[in-house]
């Protein structure tokens, strides 16, 4: 007999604390939230309070000045500016990275000769830091040092050197070249684990009942690879509308400020300007959006079929 | 368009940047190559003392390491310093070149960590904000111990001076000036001895190089980069007699007829092709090299690219002031100032490295003997500047021109995402300059009034 046999005032066997169903689960969890709560939590929490108050980058004092920092940004040209160019940027990359990395998946995902270096070779790019490929690029563009124009010039594809940082749209195309070198391979790794999933018999079902290719990849691939194409969604958009570092290497925001993106026209206010405030303000209002995006997408994406 | 380098070297250039890039840590900042090998002097004196009076605060050299941060833009010349005091003091200084454009950005951010470097260096435009701020140590009485601080460069040590004390002392002098290709000014039958001195001049000349043929330009311009313009235009504004701010630096006066009428002649030469199509999107970190390869009649450079850019058989370079409306002449008397950081626990070793700098020797063997001015008026008349004409010319420049003093002038100014930027492209490469100034000088009004 165990104290857990003894009855309890209710006639009922008393339970030993660590058989409450949940308490093990917490536990387990516990460690995580813990990291997640002082990574993300807090660091949320001080990003607000620094919006509600006059705070400076370097000294003080901080005082409560509630609504400035908000009432500020309609004000804030280079953010509105950057708002409209962040989404043009994130719709562009989004069906460019889904298209690249989906057709690189559907390339590697049979089993043949050779397959396994060009699984890798699509991949490598992907473990180059995102500051070192903007630097990369930003050589091969160059007018003056960069190879791309000459070697173009030589195999007869262009006849004048293109200037692919110079004008807005050759700055933002430029950009989209880079972001899908370096990011399609990992996409692509996502898929293809998605596409390995799908079992073959339905492949089999699906041509035994007369399907072509096309047919086959619209009802059966696509509805079956739904949650890797949710989780491809949720990272793209998120790191579009998170766009930084790309921009702030490779055009510095120009030409005259057509790149310029939210996180950049934020860090301006932060680093340029001095004023932690106004740039919180900007996060706690980007953060709202991402949620509702997030958010948005995923009950798009994860409606279950009738 | 651009610079036409040969096609190996390009292929060269960019498997290196390849090379490079692939073996570079993401973020932080890279200690870059001097464009150039540093200068080779004689190792300097151990201490300062030969030169300097019993009373004078030299700081310890005991060994310490110190940090320090310094703009890419000086890393020649302060690498040299480094190498030289490395060689030949206990302390050591480990020096990080930080890329120009992201300056400001990085200082603010270690400023708020409590991370800056013993010795922080700045752009002297930033010295204002950075004194007002609080980022540096008073340094008020160590630079009054010395014996040679009565010449110490004026404008520096004015930008540096906030509330009656002094933050930083000069580090490298950088004055503007017009660069021309004596070479083709022989092949264009024009007279080298006689450079352009009014914007109408220049345009002429300009034009005539430019018709040489079509491989070469009349003008290499870095068109976007604020920094650069700031650097190169203001003194055009200046020698005619116009001012670019008020007093206090928190009113722009582009919209000045001086003002105005330079960014017209801007305007003009690039719509007329003797401006090179490719300065639209020169952001600066290139901006020597059109010049360099000995097809460009004019670029407008700082006093250091003299011992920068390397002569050759297509290239011979004269200096002269920046041409004005009517001739008058200025510059801009730009270049770096350094000081001790706020939160330095090493101020004394930090302060040795500071007034070795600026002894004889070291400005003499260094930097005039590099063709780099010296940071001393009183040594401004020495024996390396007399053998070369255009030493004189600079050391002459210095004296004749000015610094603008704003608080917020970077981030209006040189910033490349601020208002000036925008304001210069729409006037130097839009259809009306005039118009460009209406809309895009009140921005920047508005920029120089936030805290």
């Amino acid at each position: 007999m165990t104290l857990s046999d003894l009855p309890s005032s209710t006639g009922r066997p008393a339970r030993r604390w660590r058989d409450r169903p949940g308490i093990i689960g917490w536990l387990y969890a516990a460690p995580t939230a813990a990291v997640v709560v002082l990574l993300f939590v807090l660091p949320v929490a001080l990003a607000v309070w620094m919006s509600l108050n006059k705070w400076p980058l370097i000294g003080g004092p901080h005082t409560l000045n509630f609504p400035d920092n908000y009432a500020h940004i309609p004000s804030d040209e280079l953010f509105l500016q950057g708002i409209g160019f962040t989404v043009t940027y994130t719709v562009l990359i989004v069906f460019l990275l889904v298209i690249v990395a989906m057709v690189l998946a559907l390339i590697v995902e049979q089993p043949r000769r050779g397959v396994g270096i060009l699984r890798t070779a699509y991949f490598v790019p992907a473990v180059v830091g995102l500051t070192s490929s903007a630097l990369l690029f930003y050589g091969l563009y160059s007018a003056s040092i960069g190879p791309i124009n000459p070697l173009l010039q030589a195999l007869g594809i262009i006849k004048e050197p293109v200037d692919w940082l110079g004008t807005p749209t050759n700055a933002l195309i430029s950009t989209l070249i880079l972001m899908t070198w370096r990011f399609a391979g990992f996409y692509m790794l996502i898929l293809l684990t998605g596409l390995q999933a799908i079992p073959r018999d339905i492949y089999e079902a699906a041509r035994i009942d007369g399907g072509g290719p096309f047919q086959i990849f619209r009802y059966v691939t696509l509805p079956l690879l739904r949650p890797s194409l949710a989780l491809c969604f949720v990272m793209i958009v998120t790191g579009g509308l998170l766009a930084f570092e790309q921009f702030y290497v490779l055009t510095s925001g120009g030409p005259d400020n057509s790149t310029v993106t939210m996180v950049m026209a934020m860090f301006r206010q932060a680093f340029s300007l001095f004023d932690l405030g106004r740039a919180s303000a900007i996060a706690v209002v980007m953060l709202i959006a991402l949620v509702a995006v997030n958010a948005l997408q995923l009950s798009v994406l994860r409606r279950q079929d009738p | 368009m651009g610079s036409s380098l040969g096609a190996s070297r390009r292929l060269g250039a960019g498997l290196a940047a390849v090379a490079l890039v692939m073996a570079a840590c993401s973020g932080g900042a890279a200690t870059a190559q001097p464009a150039t090998a540093a200068p080779t002097i004689a190792p300097a004196a151990t201490s300062a003392a030969s030169t300097a009076a019993p009373s004078a605060n030299l700081g310890v050299d005991d060994g310490t390491t110190v940090t320090m941060w310094t703009r890419s833009v000086t890393a020649v010349q302060t690498q040299a310093l480094v190498d030289a005091y490395n060689a030949s003091h206990k302390n050591k200084v480990q020096l990080t070149v930080v890329p120009f454009a992201d300056y400001l950005q990085k200082v603010g951010a270690a400023a708020g960590g409590n991370q800056l470097p013993d010795l922080l260096g700045g752009n002297v435009i930033d010295a204002p904000n950075y004194a007002s701020r609080g980022l540096w140590q008073d340094l008020t009485s160590r630079i009054a111990s010395l014996p040679f601080a009565a010449s110490l460069a004026p404008s520096h040590i004015q930008a540096a001076t906030y509330n009656g004390k002094v933050y930083a002392v000069p580090h490298v002098m950088d004055v503007s000036a017009l660069y021309y290709n004596t070479v083709l000014f022989q092949k264009a039958g024009l007279d080298p001895a006689n450079p352009p001195k009014t914007l109408a001049d220049l345009k002429a000349a300009a034009d005539k190089i430019k018709a040489l043929g079509a491989d070469y330009g009349g003008m290499y311009f870095p068109g976007n980069c604020a920094g650069c313009m700031v650097f190169t235009v203001f003194p055009s504004v200046w020698g005619a007699g116009g001012k670019v701010l008020n007093t206090d630096g928190t009113v722009s006066t582009s919209d000045s007829t001086e003002s105005v009428t330079v960014l017209d002649f801007y305007n003009k030469l690039f719509t007329s092709g003797s401006m090179m199509a490719s300065s639209k999107n020169e952001n600066g970190t290139t901006q020597n090299n059109a010049f360099a390869t000995g097809k460009v009649g004019f670029a407008l450079l700082g006093s250091k690219a003299l011992g920068t850019i390397k002569e050759t058989a297509d290239l011979k370079m004269g200096v002269a002031p920046i041409p004005s409306s009517n001739g008058g002449v200025s510059t801009f008397v730009g270049g770096d100032v350094m000081g001790v950081s706020s939160s330095s626990t090493h101020a004394d070793a930090a302060w040795n490295f500071l007034a070795w700098s600026m002894t004889d020797q070291v400005q003499l063997d260094i930097f005039a003997k590099a063709l780099f001015i010296p940071v001393r008026t009183d040594l401004a008349e020495n024996q390396y500047a007399k053998n070369d004409a255009r030493l004189v010319t600079f050391n002459k420049l210095v004296a004749q021109g000015q610094t603008p003093y704003s608080k917020n002038f970077f981030q209006c100014f040189n910033d490349a995402n601020g208002p000036y930027l925008s304001m210069m492209r729409a006037a130097f490469f839009g259809t009306d300059a005039a118009a460009a100034v209406q809309t895009g000088n009140p921005k920047i009004t508005t920029c120089l009034a936030g805290s």
